[in-house]
């Protein structure tokens, strides 16, 4: 059965760079999915709680101040931890090509940089989601 | 999925359990009814407020806000907030959780948002079984957040046993709107951001409105409170409880629930018997349709037709 | 019109629609009513009579990293190198105000700029830079009261007296809700802490600017230049009425406020923008606020070349596109500028990228001709006419926010995010059509490794960073601490200026965390209102 799928934005770390994270809700908006947008500067804690209260189908990670080495593996950790191990994980924002290694490594399934289309995004995570 | 376990795991009180059951509910009729029906036996227990209001007022505050009074008393606290979908693309952002969020991680307090379209029953009948859901899963408490905006939006509110109003200072128009809509839910009034100016004129706006309404049993009271500040929120719910034992003491606690429980039911009524209308109806609604579009027959005698026709062979 | 098109339409990359050719026909055009020579109201040609052919623009990179330590020697190779003013970046635990060692600073420490706890790492970062001498640039917002009063401490320290002392602190908190979201506390006490520094200020420290109104991050967030131009003109307004509403003499503030514009790729359209706001702002300063020192009437802005215009993809174009917006910003009239490094879109600049975008602005200043006479595009027909379409912008825009309560009451609407917003997810789609071009992004892409070489980290700069502050805290007089924080709160409470407050804490050696702590207490948080 078809259902909408559901994707939690949200922006870890300190960094205030919420351009990417709304232009990627807004996109997964219109091509009809349910965003739940958690704001910025959440911790991996309210991420996972989020997620799990949420049911989400898609965590979509946007995160700029550099800190991603440490702070997104934590995410995947607890989302694992709690059993959500079918949770597609997918992160945006600056990271450096050596770090995304590591960071797929951790659980992620695809890291966007900058400049990325929206559609493609889109396309991917459509074709990435779980059971939908 | 086993929905057994899944029932089970809610009535256990597990979040995990509890959040992807209100998916089910959202999207799958047939695993809805046989969810509800492990469940149902264990709700009853929870106190359902209702916070209505235009965008801007302040609701997600003010439900935060009581959240974490209810939680300081104990209490377990479930907030279910339903945003608007959009109607062009069947998408929907959803960001009550933002103002919910501060920081630490509550293992009593579980929020969940809900779009206002796209689950397969329609809104109300989503949400009232997300609420009978949080209320299995032992939440004493929950807060029920929707913009008062839009009729479907109004009419989940008649699953709280006490409904918030919730207003600014400020809005002449806002006053209009409430004489126009949603005057008659109001068990309490709440004024928020009540350290803007003009917060006096507004309260005496309401207070007045309240006179001038229909005598009823109970005169809501209004209420002043700055969510962002946690001011006013002891008041208000010193006020929930007026409300709720008059409600007990006048038995309308006792009605609201019988009233609550026919309108439930007359909805899956309604849908299904007209489900299963025109599901039967197949051939006959194609020819009708046909009829009407080529003027040859008249909408009303087109329906009475196949009424007519399924009444007799039943 | 002769012969065929290319494209139906051509606009800038504001969208804003651009006709085949300008005439006098599209110009009412008093020269001295609307332009005036370089030098004389409006002042649209220019602030100073003489410009670059008296002294070429600052030359002033930002820069941050690390430790105060690292930075330090930063600054002094830049300095080396022939820059001409330091512009300190901070990390976001220190923007935020958090200390190293908080939880929530885990994996920042350092990371996008310096860390700075306490006045022990001011005295580090500014070791062996005369304060009398170079002026200093502080990219600090919420707790911009806090860094500057390190700064001032220094500088006493050093036995330069405070009347020397010359450099801008950001301070603008109002384009923090509107595009670039490192608040701290709510609207309110953030204008008072914010009309503190400039009361301060004008008593004490003449020569500083005590506010940079930024309009580089509301561009960075999405905005077209009308947008960027008239909510950062209208941010402006709104410090000056609050100061006015202290009960301070305009001219005594006024001539201290500074401004700060991003310079992107279309280049009339950026040129058009920075003449609009000198011509607004003089005018606006004269005729509402009364005005009488023509110093107050004029807008002296620094520039930075846009970050949001950089690709990942083949950065060494990203050189080409900074070049050519560090020349609009220089046909613009601009005081300061500081041209990005080639790798910003990939991670902090390495000192190679760094020389590279410092020697771009050496060349357009000193080979490419343009700083030998003022305004070269003046009495341009395109340019004059964009110029005043610009302004004619503007207006709407500031008849709108006054229709919803002034800036505050629109940033409480939405207002300004919303509009941002909008064109933001506008000009994404636009690049995913193909409407705007981004070279090397969806258009001449081409398959390629990134080659050039990234700056590192060094691994144990976090725990120097926490050892020191942990040495701070343990050398330093608790009670004195403890009797500083305790006078701090009582004055939050109350109306006094807070900074004679802030800078008995620094002297003592609260940390930015505990002082910020005490505001947090009294003033409360601000929350993300995340409007799409």
């Amino acid at each position: 059965m078809t259902r909408t799928i559901k994707v939690l934005v949200t922006k870890i770390g300190l960094d205030s760079h919420d351009r990417g994270a709304k232009i990627i809700a807004r996109a997964y908006r219109d091509a009809g999915m349910e965003v739940v947008y958690t704001g910025l500067r959440q911790t991996p804690e309210q991420v996972m709680q989020a997620a799990l209260e949420e049911d989400v189908d898609v965590v979509a990670i946007s995160i700029l101040s550099g800190a991603h080495s440490i702070l997104v593996p934590r995410v995947v950790k607890l989302l694992r931890d709690e059993g959500l191990d079918d949770v597609l994980v997918l992160v945006g924002g600056v990271i450096p090509e050596d770090d995304i290694p590591e960071l797929k490594e951790a659980g992620v399934k695809e890291v966007f940089g900058t400049g990325s289309n929206t559609d493609e995004i889109i396309a991917f995570t459509r074709q990435n989601v779980r059971r939908v | 999925m086993d929905i057994k376990e899944l029932a089970d795991g809610v009535i256990r009180g597990e979040k995990r359990s509890l959040a992807r059951a209100i998916t089910v509910v959202e999207n799958n009729p047939g695993g809805t009814r046989e969810l509800l029906g492990y469940i149902y036996p264990h709700t009853g227990g929870a106190y359902i407020i209702g916070v209505t209001g235009s965008p801007g007022v302040g609701k997600s505050t003010l439900v935060y806000s009581l959240a974490r009074y209810y939680r300081s008393l104990g209490k377990k606290v479930g907030v279910l907030a339903v945003d608007p979908t959009s109607p062009f693309t069947g998408g929907a952002i959803l960001g009550d959780r933002i103002r919910m969020s501060g920081g630490e991680i509550d293992q009593g307090l579980y929020i969940r948002s809900l779009a206002s379209r796209g689950h397969l029953g329609g809104l109300s009948e989503a949400a009232s079984d997300a609420l009978a859901l949080i209320d299995a899963a032992g939440y004493e408490i929950i807060l029920l957040e929707t913009v008062g905006t839009g009729q479907a939006e109004v009419e989940v509110m008649r699953f709280a046993h006490t409904v918030l109003v919730t207003l600014v200072p400020g809005l002449g128009d806002e006053i209009q709107a409430i004489k126009a809509g949603i005057l008659e839910i109001g068990d309490v009034f709440v004024v928020n951001k009540a350290d803007r100016d003009g917060v006096d004129k507004t309260v005496l706006e309401i207070e007045m409105m309240l006179d001038l309404a229909p005598l009823v049993s109970y005169r809501p009271r209004v209420i002043r409170t700055v969510a962002s500040k946690d001011e006013g929120i002891e008041e208000l719910v010193k006020e929930i409880e007026r409300h709720k034992e008059h409600l007990i003491a006048s038995d309308a606690l006792n009605q609201k629930q019988m009233y609550m429980a026919e309108e439930r039911v007359k909805d899956i009524l309604i849908r299904r018997v007209s489900a299963y209308v025109l599901d039967r109806a197949g051939t006959d609604l194609d020819i009708a349709m046909q009829d009407i579009a080529s003027r040859k027959k008249d909408p009303y005698t087109a329906a009475e037709e196949i009424l007519k026709d399924w009444f007799e062979e039943a | 019109m002769a012969g065929k098109e290319r494209k139906d339409t051509f606009y800038t990359v504001s969208y804003e629609p651009i006709k085949d050719l300008y005439t006098p026909e599209d110009l009412d055009l008093d020269y001295g009513r609307d332009l005036g020579n370089p030098g004389e109201y409006p002042y649209t040609r220019g602030v100073y009579p003489n410009m670059y052919r008296g002294r070429v623009w600052t030359m002033r990179q930002f820069a941050g990293f690390g430790t105060a330590e690292e930075s330090n020697q930063r600054y002094k190779y830049l300095l080396e190198n022939g820059q001409t003013g330091l512009s300190v970046a901070f990390d976001f635990p220190t923007l935020l105000g958090y200390d190293s060692d908080h939880p929530r600073s885990e994996g920042e420490v350092g990371k996008l700029g310096v860390a700075i706890d306490s006045l022990a790492d001011m005295e580090m970062l500014f070791d062996g830079i005369p304060l009398g001498e170079v002026s200093t640039s502080m990219t600090i917002n919420a707790p911009a009261a806090i860094l500057w009063a390190m700064y001032l401490v220094v500088a006493e320290k050093q036995g330069v007296s405070w009347n020397r002392v010359s450099g801008t602190i950001q301070n603008d908190i109002l384009k923090e809700y509107i595009a670039q979201n490192t608040y701290v506390f709510p609207p309110e006490p953030s204008m008072r802490l914010i009309v503190d520094t400039f009361e301060f200020g004008s008593k004490y420290v003449p020569k500083w600017n005590t506010i940079s109104i930024s309009g580089y991050h509301i561009r960075e967030a999405g905005s077209t230049a009308a947008q960027e131009l008239a909510f950062t003109l209208s941010n402006g307004f709104a410090y000056v009425e609050a100061g006015i509403e202290r009960g301070l003499d305009v001219d005594d503030f006024a001539p201290r406020l500074s401004f700060f514009f991003n310079a992107h790729n279309d280049f009339f359209e950026e040129v058009a923008k920075y003449r609009a706001a000198r011509r607004i702002w003089a005018k606006t300063m004269k005729e509402k606020y009364g005005a009488k020192d023509p110093t107050s009437m004029l807008l002296r802005f620094h520039t930075q070349t846009a970050g949001c215009s950089l690709t990942a993809q083949q950065p060494e174009n990203n050189i080409v596109r900074t070049t050519i917006q560090a020349l609009a910003a220089v046909m613009g009239g601009t005081q300061s500028l500081h041209t990005n490094s080639m790798d910003e879109a990939l991670a902090l600049p390495s000192e190679k990228a760094v020389r590279i975008a410092l020697r771009t602005q050496q060349i357009i200043a000193e080979e490419s001709g343009v700083a030998n006479t003022i305004d070269p595009l003046g009495g341009s027909y395109f340019v004059e006419a964009f110029t005043n379409e610009m302004e004619k912008k503007a207006w709407e825009y500031f008849k709108r926010i006054e229709s919803l309560g002034g800036v505050l009451g629109a940033i409480g609407s939405g207002y300004q995010q919303r509009e941002i917003a909008e064109a933001s997810y506008r000009f994404q789609k636009g690049i995913q059509s193909g409407e705007q071009t981004m070279v090397g992004v969806n258009k001449y892409n081409a398959d390629e490794k990134t080659s050039i070489e990234l700056l590192k980290y060094s691994r144990d700069m976090v725990e120097r960073q926490i050892n020191r502050l942990d040495k701070v805290k343990k050398d330093r007089d608790g009670d004195l601490v403890k009797r500083c924080l305790e006078d701090l709160e009582k004055a939050a409470k109350g109306t006094e200026n807070l900074m004679p407050y802030i800078i008995d804490a620094v002297k003592a050696y609260a940390t930015v965390g505990e002082i910020m702590d005490v505001f947090k207490g009294v003033f409360g948080e601000y929350k993300d209102p995340a409007i799409f």
